[in-house]
């Protein structure tokens, strides 16, 4: 399956103004494909992802997945702040996903028990948000996106929160659990080496709002290791990506 | 250098420190060591009292020594006559609370969630609001006759606003992407109430009830002032009528005590119901 954006326009409506967020936005992402989208904030990345996830409707344009009869496959995202229910311990927020498609209880928690094991959580399913350390948090928030085994993928900044040592190791983990890339995935940042280290694509988008204004191959081959951050390639491109994202950047910093 | 020495440089290790590092008080705030000294007045504001009342310093009529306060306190558990009184305020407490709260939770949680219905409903609810909840008592003896019904109703009415208000503010609260959240994961209606509008107004819900018993506490010895020849409001009436002042001291004390009791029952039901609210206000 793929993911097809045609010409996706929106706007808000904000106390009676009207307030474009996306405007002809149009991408592909690829069976396999792992794609960043980087951009200023506010430039509509996060409603970006809200149309894929089926939460809003574009005024113009339609998102195709291409491939899947009924086109409403199940998509998962991870949201900006982890979004994990105060209410529900680690294990109910993890398998919630998988509670509201039907799965019983023992088919959750045997889903869902390897992959706290492996995030470190086991010994926190019980606790609420609350008690965790903000990393732990935007693990249970990956986890339950993760666990419900999504034909596409989305996630909004996971990492955005987080200090830069910790954002180191889960971006390494992250790229260890996803292997090969099996669906699509579309990852929001605004961090460019974020987008190099994880992303076989990289889409930039302006300033609010958002249009398409380039996009960039990424090769390294994988599995990948955060080993290619220290290459001469990975500098080269990141001075190409910030030369085309500046602009944008510092539009937002003058507002 | 594995993934966990790793996760332990990042912090991140689970450890089982980290689960018990957030504990509620700091070492010198730990309740208990030092809460000697918020009893230290009142004991011996008491004790002064007893030792002047005894001496006959303070008139007998106005301010009874504790001793004999709580003297009659055993008394009048022991004849029954307490307990009678206690036991019908409650029952119209009781009674009334349900009548209000059933009906302002469930409206108040529709309205929060369903937009439409809050903007119908709304100005109605602030214009009823404003009316002082004894000033309609007279109107209520009119229609339910100045039996039982008429002050059941009237503390229903009490109840109702405060739980409802509540329960309205309780679903606003919630944040947007946790709707989004059930949203994007298919979750039908039926869900979204059972798993998000319920649970995530619940500690302002609370926060509601709490008001509401308070106010039907008030409700009940006012009324039962005006119009009732037991329970504990007629208890003190009685008691000012015929100048019993020790079964003045006795109604207040009962009053506050069962005050102070609903108030502990909500806490504890709080605290097993709503493990995870402590999170939200840091106590
Ligand atoms: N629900 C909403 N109602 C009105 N305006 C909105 C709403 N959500 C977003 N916006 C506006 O739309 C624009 C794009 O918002 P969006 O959240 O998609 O940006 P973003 O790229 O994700 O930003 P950030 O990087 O800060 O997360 C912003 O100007 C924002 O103020
Ligand atoms: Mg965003």
């Amino acid at each position: 399956m793929q993911v097809a954006c045609h010409e996706i326009s929106l706007a808000y409506r904000v106390r009676g103004k009207r307030l474009e967020a996306l405007s002809d936005v149009s991408f592909r992402v690829a069976e396999h494909e792992f794609v960043c989208v980087l951009g200023p904030s506010g430039c509509g990345k996060t409603t970006l992802l809200k149309i894929l996830a089926g939460l809003l409707q574009p005024q113009r344009g339609r998102v195709d997945f291409v491939g899947r009869p009924g086109n409403n496959p199940l998509t998962a995202m991870v949201f900006q702040d982890h979004g994990l229910f105060p209410w529900m311990t680690v294990l109910q927020n993890v398998t919630f996903g998988l509670e509201m498609r039907g799965v019983g209880r023992d088919e959750r928690e045997g889903r869902a028990f390897p992959l706290l094991e492996r995030a470190g959580l086991s010994r926190f399913t019980r606790n609420y948000p609350h008690e965790l350390s903000i990393g732990m948090k935007q693990r249970a928030g990956l986890l339950r996106a993760f666990v419900t085994d999504p034909e596409v993928l989305l996630m909004d900044e996971p990492f955005a929160s987080l200090d830069a040592q910790t954002k180191l190791v889960l971006q390494d983990e992250l790229l260890r659990m996803l292997g090969d890339v099996p669906r699509p995935v579309v990852y929001v940042t605004h961090d460019i080496d974020e987008a190099i280290l994880l992303g076989d694509r990289i889409i930039v988008l302006t300033a609010r709002p958002g249009r398409v204004q380039g996009e960039f191959r990424v090769t390294f081959p994988r599995p990948r290791t955060l080993a290619v951050m220290h290459t001469p390639a990975f500098a080269d491109l990141k001075g190409l990506i910030w030369r085309q994202l500046e602009e944008a950047v510092r539009s937002v910093a003058r507002q | 250098m594995n993934a966990t020495d790793r996760l332990a440089k990042a912090g991140l290790a689970d450890t089982p420190d980290e689960a018990a590092a957030e504990t509620p008080f700091a070492e010198s705030e730990r309740p208990g060591r030092e809460s000697w000294l918020g009893l230290l007045l009142p004991v011996s504001l008491l004790l002064l009292w007893e030792v002047t009342a005894r001496a006959g310093w303070l008139t007998q009529l106005f301010f009874p020594a504790p001793s004999v306060v709580v003297q009659t306190l055993i008394r009048l558990m022991a004849s029954g006559e307490l307990p009678r009184h206690l036991g019908i305020s409650l029952q119209r407490i009781g009674q009334g609370f349900l009548l209000g709260a059933i009906p302002g939770l469930v409206l108040g949680l529709t309205m929060g969630w369903i937009r439409p219905v809050r903007l119908l409903l709304d100005p109605l609810i602030s214009a009823f609001f404003t009316v002082p909840r004894l000033a309609l008592f007279p109107l209520l003896m009119m229609i339910f006759g100045v039996g039982e019904a008429s002050k059941i109703v009237i503390i229903a009415i009490g109840v109702f606003f405060p739980t409802l208000i509540n329960s309205v503010a309780g679903v606003r609260a919630i944040h947007e992407v946790h709707f989004e959240v059930a949203r994007s994961y298919g979750a039908r209606p039926w869900s979204i109430f059972t798993r998000v509008v319920l649970p995530g107004s619940l500690p302002l819900i609370f926060a509601g009830l709490r008001l509401s018993l308070g106010l039907a506490l008030l409700l009940v010895i006012g009324i039962e002032f005006i119009s009732a020849r037991t329970g504990l409001g007629a208890f003190l009436w009685f008691a000012w009528e015929t100048f019993k002042t020790e079964h003045v001291y006795v109604g207040m004390l009962v009053a506050a005590l069962l005050g102070a009791g609903i108030a502990a029952v909500l806490r504890l039901a709080e605290h097993w119901l709503l493990p995870w609210s402590e999170g939200l206000f840091h106590r």
